[in-house]
């Protein structure tokens, strides 16, 4: 009979080697899917976890790595702070849309205006408007008491449709004759967040990636406010009599994650992106959730795990052109890795003995 | 604008159509939550009962056993949401994404070969006099059997839940497991039971869209169902028969926003298509005041220790 | 070096290589927005490269990638095509333009062919279909077979290729039926099919006897079906399994014959950059057999206007035509000019409503 004893403390060498043997596994049964589907497994495995860092073309896909992983990684970072304190924004998808619709208008108010003060108001604008579309369901919780993860979500779908609005009307390019999308940002020289050394990948968003997760670290391990956020999620009642004020707690929580999603939209938009669009977003801000868990909340695990998130999506469209992989079974690949670290946080937080049951 | 165009009868009869789908995986989700399990992989369970029950019916030509499959096979994925949960007491929120993400991959791949194949009709209740009756008729006696089987599952849960001993068990337990256990009782195994309940009825209302309200297969056809049914159950909060209200309501700004479409009535689109999402927010305002149904222990995983 | 120039001159070496290769096999990639699954767009996009697949054998090798998001994803897929070796990439969305654009620029070696853009360069061209030519076969039969006059037109999002289709449809069912009224939903959204079900039933609750639609699912078909006297037609595919009623005929993508061709022509070296819009003639908008249930002066009529403007001696749109606000658009025998029916964003006179905008 198998039996789990709680640990006092989750133990640290586990909860270091159970991604690694997550990744393993997932390896083993991914390799068992796609042998299933009639491809070499090992070549399959092979080209999406070793060709984008060290394949022949690699020179272009680790660039790639950091424009897909830095969304991921800047957006995980404020979720997982209200994840700790036990606060719910899975609409992160929503205030990137946001912080990306008010960054570009800001932009495009200014167009063909050149000044190099445009693109710091954009920032700003990207933040805010993120900020602003968390704080609905922030305000709705801390006044009423409604719950911030249907609120936050519901807020992803209004945000889907004014994004299709600012496609087609108020952001529409005038001179493009007359398809929905605005104007492109990457030929509008003060709104462009190019790559800050030319084909290095390196754009704004991700140094503002980089940048969170320091900020979280320090604010998380020396900072009064991440130790409240800590005892909240973890002992909420004597979060309560330390004196922590749930509601300013919650508006911090939200407020950073949405000020957070709203700069990646914004960097995105103003960057690899470039226009507005009827389908600008593509579930960053659903994957970030995943890829807080996958980092465990930790602002370096997140780190890691976005940059393993982004070589699963970029290995994963490399596999499919060379090897023929239907999308769907990269999709159920990412899902099992996901499934595998779930599962395997078990031995972190658990002893596991095989003893037999005594007989009382 | 031509109001008149708008036949109410027949609004309120599609409106309850629009809505089963959505009914089905809620009343699944409501009986889980008020065991105090937060399963948010609805949508990857109502997209798996969608491609089973779709290929079942293709392959039998019943699509009666293609319901029953779907059923099946909602339950059986769900257990992969048990292993995480329930086994090794991951996270709730993250197993329920990882469900999600995973039904959508599964299906994809199972349903290659059953794009655009039509699949067995299943007749529509057809009860001489009475399905005939001017108002009524098409309203309450004209539908097909699933949509009744919603309506039932509703009434079955909220007597489950009301009268019954089990009921009163489920309940303890999404209140307060340790006291449950204390008492006895095997939270395990009765979240275990809740969980695959709504997986069972989460397939079912996936397979509905696919055998019945489109019908056809195609990848992520669910097109975001399963998270709608999650905002009603606590719409509803946790009261079977509001969120048959809820259902309908929901179902009911989407038909009636595309009635004025078609009416005429100048108001921009993209408003109208967000509106059911802007008024569900405002009724989970009003709503919660009552938070005395909200099972305590929801999301929260339970380790018997000694 | 600069990681540019680095690129370009991988790609260059690439290039030089897969001409020496090319003598034994052409490498054509495929970018696709959605799954090849989704019965509509992509699928029929996917048949295309199955039947380049089919026709060239082993002097061809194609690739693709499903699912691709528009922006930076698509510029990676398509730069890892041409640096993997394509030839000649299909980039099958609206919203793949810009990033074709950029990858071109990177690979001046490598083809690339955008559905639907306008942004063309020497190694880039477009492509797209003359869909609302098939939209006027329909408007035909519609108008003429409608008995309540209320045709329901089912439509994705406000853009020139549905307003477009819209037109072409309402100029030839008032030709035939001067009583003809359009219902229009616009459901907002490329796919959702509950919701196209939703917006069929509702069109013909409000007294429609067809519909039309600019969506790619057979929600509408089934409705339609379930209403009993209401007839449709098959959008991107044919739809026959819902023949020969409600669905009477249909307008089929069929990318096939153009992709032969300009595989071929890179086979052959003969490849230069153009600005393709083809309909019935060439061969890509197909007709979908008009069923029985049509009556057979309606088929006759329908199928006349199809040779017309099969073999050019007809434009489908040919004045006197006016814009909605009554202002003259065409004058008498003038047709409309390719620039003004590409960019269309307004209704033509008798139509109902306004285009959200």
């Amino acid at each position: 009979m198998i039996r789990l004893e709680k640990r006092p403390q989750p133990s640290r060498a586990w909860s270091l080697a159970t991604p690694l043997v997550a990744v393993l596994a997932t390896m083993l049964f991914g390799g068992l899917l796609f042998a299933a589907l009639g491809k070499d497994p090992v070549e399959a495995i092979r080209t999406i976890f070793w060709d984008p860092l060290f394949g022949e073309f690699a020179f272009y896909y680790r660039p790639q790595l950091l424009i897909k992983g830095a969304p991921l990684v800047l957006i995980a970072i404020g979720l997982s702070l209200g994840f700790k304190a036990g606060i719910w924004n899975i609409g992160a998808e929503g205030q990137y849309i946001m912080g990306a619709i008010v960054g570009a208008s800001v932009g495009l108010a200014f167009y063909p205006y050149e000044a190099w003060y445009i693109f710091p108001l954009m920032v700003i604008g990207g933040a805010l408007g993120g900020w602003i579309w968390a704080m609905i369901p922030a305000v709705l919780k801390v006044r009423f008491g409604t719950n911030e993860i249907l609120v936050s979500l519901m807020l992803v779908y209004v945000a889907e449709q004014l994004l299709a609005s600012a496609s087609l009307r108020f952001l529409k390019n005038p001179e493009g004759f007359g398809f929905p999308g605005s104007r492109n940002l990457q030929s509008y020289e003060s709104a462009f967040n190019a790559d800050l050394i030319e084909g290095s990948g390196m754009h704004w968003g991700v140094v503002a990636a980089f940048i969170a997760v320091i900020f979280a670290y320090v604010l998380l391990n020396r900072h009064m406010v991440g130790f409240h956020i800590r005892l909240t999620g973890e002992a909420p009642r004597a979060a309560k009599f330390a004196g922590v004020n749930p509601a300013r707690l919650i508006l911090l929580c939200l407020g950073i994650s949405g000020a957070l999603a709203g700069l990646a939209g914004l960097f995105e938009v103003s960057g690899p992106a470039g226009q507005i669009s009827i389908d600008f977003n593509v579930g960053y801000g659903f994957t970030a959730i995943i890829v807080a868990f996958l980092g465990r909340l930790h602002p370096v695990g997140i780190l890691l795990a976005g940059g393993l998130m982004a070589l699963t999506y970029i290995g994963g469209d490399i596999a499919q052109s060379n090897l023929g992989l239907p999308s769907a079974a990269i999709q159920l690949f990412q899902g099992m890795l996901l499934f595998f670290l779930l599962a395997l946080d078990l031995l972190t937080n658990f002893r596991v003995s095989l003893r037999k049951v005594e007989v009382a | 604008m031509d109001l008149s165009a708008i036949n109410p009868v027949l609004l309120i009869a599609s409106l309850m159509v629009a809505a089963t789908p959505i009914l089905l995986a809620a009343i699944g989700e409501l009986v889980v939550e008020k065991s105090g399990v937060l399963n948010l992989g609805v949508e990857g369970m109502m997209i798996i009962g969608a491609v089973s029950g779709f290929a079942i019916a293709v392959e039998s030509g019943s699509p009666w056993l293609g319901f029953v499959a779907s059923a099946v096979a909602g339950a059986v994925f769900s257990l992969l949401f048990v292993l995480l949960t329930q086994v090794a007491k991951a996270n709730q929120v993250a197993s329920g994404l990882a469900l999600t993400l995973t039904g959508l991959g599964l299906s994809a791949l199972l349903g290659q070969s059953y794009v655009g194949i039509r699949p067995p009709q299943m007749g529509k209740l057809d009860i001489p006099l009475l399905s005939d009756l001017p108002v009524l008729g098409p309203i309450l006696f004209g539908h097909d059997p699933i949509l009744y089987l919603g309506i039932a599952l509703t009434a079955g849960v909220w007597a489950l839940l009301k009268f019954t001993r089990a009921g009163l068990v489920l309940r303890a337990v999404g209140e307060n497991h340790d006291a449950a256990h204390a008492l006895g009782y095997k939270v395990i195994r009765i979240r275990i039971m809740a969980i695959m309940f709504g997986g069972a009825c989460a397939g079912l209302g996936g397979a509905y869209i696919s055998l019945i309200r489109v019908p056809q297969w195609t990848e992520g056809m669910t097109a975001g169902v399963g998270w709608i049914a999650l905002a009603l159950v606590v719409f509803a909060s946790w009261k079977p028969w509001r969120a048959l209200l809820g259902a309908y309501l929901f179902g009911g700004v989407t038909v009636v926003q595309l009635n004025l479409q078609a009416a005429g009535v100048a108001i921009p689109v993209e408003y109208l298509a967000m509106s059911p999402y802007v008024i569900t927010i405002i009724v989970l305002v009003i709503l919660s005041a009552d938070k005395s149904s909200a099972p305590a222990a929801l999301g929260r995983n339970f380790h018997a220790s000694r | 070096m600069k990681l540019t120039t680095l690129l370009t001159s991988a790609a260059m070496a690439l290039g030089l290589a897969t001409v020496a290769v090319a003598a034994e096999k052409t490498k054509v990639g495929f970018v696709y927005v959605g799954p090849v699954g989704d019965g509509g767009w992509t699928y029929e996009h996917n048949q295309g490269r199955l039947a380049v697949e089919e026709a060239f054998g082993d002097k061809v090798e194609t690739v693709y990638v499903e699912n691709v998001a528009e922006g930076p994803d698509a510029e990676r897929v398509m730069t890892q095509m041409a640096l993997e070796g394509a030839d000649l990439i299909f980039t099958t969305s609206f919203g793949y333009m810009d990033p074709t654009i950029n990858v071109a620029k990177k690979f001046p070696n490598v083809k690339f062919e955008h559905a639907t853009g306008y942004k063309r360069a020497d190694n880039v061209s477009t492509y797209s279909a003359r869909f609302y030519e098939g939209r006027a076969v329909q408007g035909t039969i519609a108008g003429s077979m409608t008995e309540s006059n209320i045709i329901g037109y089912i439509g994705s999002y406000p853009i020139p290729e549905v307003i477009r289709g819209i037109n072409s449809a309402y100029i030839h069912a008032k030709k035939v039926n001067p009583d003809v009224q359009f219902k229009i939903v616009w459901a907002f959204t490329w796919f959702d099919p509950a919701k196209e079900a939703d917006a069929a039933k509702v069109l013909i609750e409000q007294g429609a006897d067809v519909i039309l639609q600019h969506t790619d699912s057979t929600a509408p078909q089934a409705a339609a079906q379930a209403a009993g006297n209401v007839i449709t037609f098959g959008q991107a595919s044919d739809m026959s399994e819902y023949g020969p009623k409600p669905r009477v005929s249909s307008i089929i993508d069929n990318w096939a014959p153009y992709y032969l061709a300009r595989t071929q022509a890179v086979m052959d070296g003969t490849w230069t950059s153009v600005d393709t819009w083809d309909g019935i003639g060439a061969g890509m908008v197909g007709i979908g057999e008009i069923s029985d249930a049509v009556p057979a002066d309606v088929k006759t009529a329908a199928l006349a206007l199809q040779a017309s403007l099969a073999d050019g001696s007809y434009h489908a749109f040919t004045g006197p035509v006016n814009k909605q606000d009554g202002s003259v658009w065409l004058a008498d025998g003038e047709t409309a000019d390719d620039g003004t029916l590409a960019g269309m964003n307004f209704f033509v006179e008798g139509i109902e409503g306004d285009i959200p905008q």
